[in-house]
């Protein structure tokens, strides 16, 4: 009976296609929409992932690490005056104009690090493409792959080793180019040295945006934490992921963007309105089904088809549509992956919640619809196939 | 005329006895049959007339079981069916009725073979099994080269054969028939009963036929009229008497 169901489905052509067409757009929406959003959450945090240290050492007031109330640059020396620290180093991070060869101005995301221990390099360069102590040479700069593109001056010819561009009047000359991921703002990171990011930057009284640190050995990276909290006045974070914990700068970031902008009720009206859209879609089509089959599955239960069996059918027929359209949905999320991986932009990241998340409310969608077939059929009198 | 109830050389395949039912409540309540007896024999090809509104529809859904009796005494084979349950009735009419509709009920979606093969189905017998046997009965009803079409690719007699079929395939002992003919042209109507008898009758199984069709009672062994929600006559068919004319009167109705 289940085949017959299958068969009655597909055999409606018009109502088949648009019972898909409801849930793939709802599945496409909602998981297109939830994993640009984490994408633009996680972008948040690109400096945390580019900048890599184990604690985040700031102004008490600072809340995310795209906020910057800058520091003297004797707090360097604070934190590394607490005994649990084995290591601290200044980091200079801001937001600077580069003008390039061809008169353009692009926006970058300039990060300054300790000449001597190189702390807060970028993870990895790109394979034959610079060394990091090359950074240590007269106004040496690294970029990422993205400013290869965005700070060429010649379209078509990206930015090779050896290339300068101008910052704040002062030449800056490309030694490296690594990967990382793309910040908030959409600028390139480019990183040089403290010192020299202090020259490329209109000076100020106070410049250190925050201090890099790492614990001991045999020493948690919390305790560490407190420790400097303790110490120095200062606020401290660890840097081990977002969810970690409270005490943790990726969750404390995303937090921060989640309660003080109104991108999670723009992508949450996204999510709901495709929610929305998809199930009226599919529940009305559904009903529209069962109805033009109500005289055929009236002549079924009179012929001795029992509720149950009805019911089955009306909930194959549902969850397959369910399945085939999640599947389509989720086939068409993929492809917007790849394109959006591929040109970096827009922000895509996908939680392995998040498919099995749209799953649910795709079940959830189809559970609705087969309930409402199965109240209009388990109403249904067999004794109605006689009254024509 | 002859006596509702049956002359004992048949065997019974329903016997209805002061069966009642009404619809609605209170001041909107309608009876709709005031007390029928009717008995149904095996072998024959018994036919239900009367006029419109007089109850035939809801008799022949009460002997199916699709529609419970508000009283009187109701046995299809020996079973009472206002003891069983609602599952068990489900059961039996699954395994021991077969039907056949005016508006034929042929799935759209489904081929002939498929369409042939649902009381099979119904019945839990594997496709591969059903689909044979519905063949079989297809190829008997002369609709063997058109298994593979839908219905909408038929005519309206093509389309009754297959729901002839249909309510063979499983090969019950109690085929209800709603006005088969009605939708039919008469040579249509003349051709499907004349197939219908050749298939359908047998001394195992009874066969009622609810039907306005004058044309189509020459098929018939029994004719019962139905009235006001009793039955008011029924005449044996075997060609002795002629057909008395309230009957032929009350088929136009």
């Amino acid at each position: 009976m289940l085949r017959l169901a299958l068969k009655m489905l597909f055999g409606d052509t018009g109502k088949y296609l648009m019972l898909i067409a409801g849930l793939v757009f709802a599945t496409f929406l909602m998981a297109q929409q939830a994993a640009v959003f984490c994408g633009l959450m996680s972008w948040t945090t690109a400096t945390l992932k580019n900048v890599p240290a184990p604690i985040w050492v700031v102004e008490k007031q600072v809340e995310q690490v795209n906020e910057t109330n800058p520091l003297l640059d004797t707090d360097v020396a604070r934190v590394r005056s607490v005994d649990s620290i084995a290591w601290a180093s200044p980091i200079y991070s801001g937001i600077q104009r580069v003008r390039l060869a061809n008169g353009n101005f692009k926006i970058i995301q300039l990060i300054g690090i300790d000449a001597t221990t190189l702390a807060g390099a970028p993870p990895k360069l790109q394979p034959g493409q610079g060394r990091l102590e090359d950074l240590r040479l007269p106004h040496a700069v690294i970029i990422d792959d993205l400013g290869r593109k965005r700070l060429a001056s010649d379209k078509g010819r990206p930015v090779e080793l050896g290339d300068v561009f101008e910052l704040n009047d002062q030449e800056a000359r490309v030694v490296g180019i690594a990967d990382a991921m793309m910040s908030f703002t959409g600028g390139p990171y480019v990183w040089t040295t403290y010192e020299r990011a202090l020259q490329y930057t209109p000076a100020q009284r106070k410049m250190l945006s925050a201090v890099i640190a790492a614990p001991r050995p045999g020493v948690s990276v919390e305790q560490a934490v407190a420790d400097i909290e303790r110490q120095t006045g200062l606020r401290a974070f660890t840097n081990q992921g977002f969810g970690s914990s409270d005490k943790d700068f990726n969750t404390t970031t995303v937090w921060w963007y989640i309660r003080n902008t109104g991108i999670p009720i723009s992508f949450g009206i996204t999510v709901v309105v495709g929610f929305i859209v998809g199930m009226a879609i599919s529940c009305q089509t559904f009903y529209s089904f069962v109805m033009e089959n109500m005289k055929h599955l009236g002549a079924l239960k009179a012929m001795g088809t029992s509720n149950w069996t009805l019911c089955t059918m009306l909930t194959t027929q549902a969850f397959t549509v369910g399945f085939v359209g999640y599947g389509i949905g989720m086939l068409l999320t993929g492809l917007f992956a790849r394109a959006a991986l591929e040109n970096k932009q827009p922000p895509f990241y996908m939680p392995i919640s998040v498919p099995f998340a749209v799953l649910g409310v795709i079940l959830f969608i189809c559970s609705l619809s087969a309930l409402i077939g199965i109240w209009r059929v388990s109403r249904l009198e067999p004794a109605m196939v006689f009254r024509g | 005329m002859s006596d509702p109830v049956s002359p004992p050389q048949k065997p019974l395949a329903a016997c209805i006895r002061g069966v009642t039912r009404s619809f609605g409540d209170g001041g909107t309540k309608l009876l709709v049959l005031k007390g029928v007896d009717l008995d149904v024999r095996c072998g024959d090809i018994t036919m239900l007339v009367g006029p419109s509104g007089c109850g035939k529809t809801t008799l022949i859904s009460i002997i199916a079981g699709t529609l419970a009796a508000d009283d009187g005494q109701l046995e299809v084979f020996g079973n009472d069916l206002r003891k069983m349950s609602k599952a068990a009735i489900t059961r039996f009419r699954a395994h021991t009725i077969g039907f056949i509709f005016q508006q034929f009920n042929l799935i759209p979606t489904l081929n002939c073979i498929e369409n042939a093969s649902v009381p099979l189905l119904i019945q839990g017998c594997s496709t591969r099994l059903a689909e044979k046997k519905a063949r079989a009965l297809l190829e008997q009803v002369g609709l063997g080269e058109h298994a593979k079409k839908r219905p909408s690719q038929l005519s309206g007699g093509q389309q009754q054969r297959v729901a002839i079929a249909r309510a063979l395939v499983h090969d019950p002992r109690l085929i209800i028939c709603d006005e088969p003919t009605a939708a039919l042209d008469a040579k249509n109507g003349l051709l499907v009963m004349e197939i219908f008898e050749q298939v359908a009758r047998s001394p195992e199984r009874a066969v009622l036929i609810v039907t306005h069709d004058n044309r189509i009672f020459s098929h018939a062994n029994r004719i019962a009229s139905l009235d006001d929600g009793k039955v008011t006559d029924v005449h044996d068919a075997d060609g002795s008497s002629p057909l008395p004319d309230h009957i032929a009167n009350l088929a136009h109705g």
